[in-house]
């Protein structure tokens, strides 16, 4: 699905990510964790195609297509889709018709016509009920005005309503109070079908006992310092980033 | 945004730039006393129509042409422009779509304004006027059934010279600046509304203004008079070929609402803009102005600017009947070299008077946007208020939005309002709609509809999704 190979990422003339090296197969929940500031976002970014974000070195293969080459859009047609730690508003943009828009585009690339109206409010019910999102927030203006938790369940519909291939979650966990953690965290769960893949970016344990990953990797120092099974967030969790 | 699409977007641009093949007749070039009675004898006017142009004509010789404007306009040689120009063999307007020349025709059909009763859009009336002339005005029986007047003015001004004789310059004086008095002059078409009493008008009426030949002004004059208790919508759209000379539209427009009665004025001007470069585009000089002659009246402006080389104008609302209301919504989008300075002025005379102001600037390219506006209170406006809102969206960094709001307080008990932003498209924003699959011109555009929503959604519904794709167009090639 995604393999990462040698990456060197600067931003703004700084060396953020060296020598990254990770390979995330189908179906497979890996999550990232490491201490604030670094640079573990970064590489959510960089994935995406963030502008400034530049890779110096290496190579990104997704779906067997060089990633870095595309643009943001390109990425996330071709099924990538990143979870923002903090979602941007945009004031006057009804949620509807943005989430109907992005759904056109994606229909648009894999040569289907757009949504039928009365469809669209269909599958916008259903998977707003799963997140025990309400149907006002929609008339809202995208992300403005949103407490966190309605900020981060909004990221949650859209991977929902995108359908990608994978899903990469930049401190999702953050600004969620325990309940919207576990909502939020149930319907990411409906996600993993055995195909989709996760890559989890994360500070603490608390979200990784709800999406439990296959893998976990420590990241230090610009690059994945450990690698291991889940048990490797408990211990990390007991002991502190510091102690290896 | 891939290569190929970029450059289509290029020429896709202004896809109305097309020049229609089409024998003109034009008068001499000039502005004289013998142009102006040409003019009058064309249009087949009253003794005292030509009289008061002479007038208007005669005051102009003294005044001089206003140089406040944050604009660069080139001097306009006004002895070598062409006053009227209309297609050749043009005596009489068609009685009938039918007598129409099918190459007008034809024109409208590809600007997207089908005048064929039965193919135009469902409750719409529409007066064509291409250069000097109108060249059809729909559904006018349907509408004098109920005692609705919708026609040409030169039309109005032979067969209703009373209303044309009470309000013409009743709004605007013809002596108030030089390019109304050189209406006033040389006026040639535009359109006439009345409204009788307590008649809600069940269509919306529009005007669309073409320009087609080169080296003429276009002068356009519309009035409308909304009596008693009544409703129109009115809606006017322009566009003009793309030429490398610039080229001048000279307009008056005055409303008139008398007590109770209400006057929505939408405009939505696409005249062309001039090329990448700034060569060429259309001067677009108007005044506008309303009345809230009566009480409890309401006159609403609503305009999307995004067309011409440089944009002078200042719909304006003067609220003479106690408790009437003036609005004024605004969206101005200024690209490459065009030049925009903008706004409206609110004069409050009445007490109880109510204005509000929105006014959305976008600037990109090396364009330029002001918002240049008055609020005033007279000593009498007792209790009257005003809101004013400006936002400015800078697009890239070689633009420029200024904001001068001027206000006059005369009265002790009313009140002003006003909010101020300046913004830019962040890199957050364009980034968050692109992750999600919108390319950048897909993100732009999203991005800056929101930012005009409270002013687009003001548009009458049969307009707002066309004026949207409009504000998408405008920006087109200004994305990185």
């Amino acid at each position: 699905m995604l393999e990462i190979k040698n990456l060197d990422v600067s931003v703004e003339d700084k060396q953020i990510i060296k020598n990254l090296n990770l390979k995330i197969g189908p179906g497979e929940v890996h999550a990232i964790m490491g201490p604030n500031g670094s640079g573990k976002s970064t590489i959510a970014h960089t994935l995406a195609g963030k502008p400034n974000y530049l890779v110096e070195a290496g190579n990104v293969d997704f779906k067997n297509e060089d990633l870095i080459a595309k643009d943001p859009y390109e990425r996330s047609l071709l099924g990538l889709f990143l979870a923002f730690q903090y979602p941007i508003e945009l004031p006057g943009v009804t949620n509807a018709s943005y989430l109907k828009q992005i759904l056109n585009a994606h229909r648009k690339s894999r040569g289907e016509n757009p949504i039928d109206a009365g469809e669209f409010l269909k599958i916008l019910k259903e998977k707003s009920k799963n997140l025990n999102i309400p149907m006002d927030m929609h008339s809202r203006f995208v992300n403005a005005g949103f407490s966190g938790g309605e900020k981060k369940k909004n990221e949650v519909l859209q991977m929902d309503l995108l359908d990608p291939s994978l899903i990469i979650m930049d401190e999702t966990d953050s600004g969620l109070d325990v309940d919207a953690l576990k909502s939020t965290s149930e319907a990411v769960n409906k996600l993993r079908d055995g195909k989709r893949s996760f890559l989890i970016i994360t500070h603490y344990l608390r979200l990784l006992e709800y999406i439990v990953p296959d893998h976990v990797h420590v990241f230090g120092d610009g690059s994945i310092i450990e690698s291991g099974d889940k048990s490797l967030a408990s211990r990390i969790d007991n002991e502190g980033y510091e102690v290896k | 945004m891939n290569k190929v699409n970029k450059e289509n977007f290029k020429q896709d641009a202004y896809k109305y730039g097309f020049v229609t093949e089409i024998e003109d007749e034009k008068i001499p070039k000039g502005l004289n006393e013998s142009v102006i009675k040409l003019i009058s004898s064309k249009k087949n006017e009253p003794e005292w129509m030509l009289e008061w142009r002479l007038a208007a004509y005669e005051r102009l010789k003294s005044m001089e042409v206003p140089k406040w404007a944050r604009a660069n306009i080139a001097d306009i040689d006004f002895q070598d422009l062409y006053y009227y120009s209309s297609p050749k063999d043009f005596k009489e307007k068609p009685k009938s779509l039918e007598e129409v020349d099918p190459k007008l025709l034809e024109t409208y059909e590809k600007l997207g304004i089908p005048l064929k009763e039965q193919e135009a859009l469902a409750g719409v009336a529409v007066d064509a006027v291409f250069d000097s002339v109108s060249v059809a005005t729909t559904f006018k029986e349907k509408l004098n059934e109920i005692g609705v007047i919708f026609c040409p003015i030169s039309e109005a001004i032979q067969k209703h010279p009373d209303l044309v004789k009470k309000y013409i310059g009743s709004v605007i004086p013809v002596t108030d600046h030089f390019y109304a008095t050189l209406n006033s002059a040389v006026f040639s078409d535009g359109s006439f509304v009345y409204i009788p009493k307590n008649v809600k008008c069940p269509m919306e009426l529009s005007t669309y203004f073409r320009i087609n030949a080169s080296e003429t002004g276009q002068f356009e004059r519309t009035l409308i008079i909304a009596d008693e208790g009544s409703y129109v919508s009115y809606l006017e759209g322009c566009t003009a070929p793309m030429r490398d000379e610039n080229q001048l539209h000279a307009a008056n427009v005055e409303l008139v609402a008398l007590d109770n009665a209400e006057i929505k004025y939408s405009t939505v001007q696409n005249w062309y803009p001039g090329d990448e470069n700034g060569k060429g585009g259309i001067y677009n000089f108007v005044t506008k102005r309303g009345l809230c002659k009566g009480k409890n009246s309401k006159i609403s402006w609503t305009q999307i600017e995004t067309g011409s080389a440089i944009t002078w104008k200042y719909p304006s609302c003067i609220l003479r009947g106690d408790n009437s209301t003036g609005e004024f919504y605004s969206v101005a989008i200024t690209n490459n070299h065009q030049q925009a300075d903008t706004g409206t002025k609110m004069i409050h005379l009445g007490k109880n008077t109510k204005s509000r102001i929105v006014s959305k600037g976008i600037s990109a390219g090396k364009s330029s946007n002001t918002y240049r506006g008055l609020v005033n209170f007279h000593r009498k406006a007792e209790n009257s208020k005003n809101y004013t809102q400006c936002d400015s969206l800078l697009v890239g960094s070689n633009c420029k939005a200024n904001t001068i709001p001027l206000t006059e307080n005369n009265s002790n008990t009313s009140s002003l309002e006003h909010e101020a932003t300046t913004s830019k498209i962040s890199d957050d924003q364009l980034f968050y709609c692109m992750q999600r699959g919108l390319d950048a011109e897909e993100a732009q555009s999203l991005i800056v509809n929101g930012f005009c929503k409270e002013v687009l959604q003001q548009l009458p519904m049969e307009f707002a999704v066309e004026a949207q794709k409009l504000v998408s167009i405008s920006l087109e090639g200004s994305v990185g």
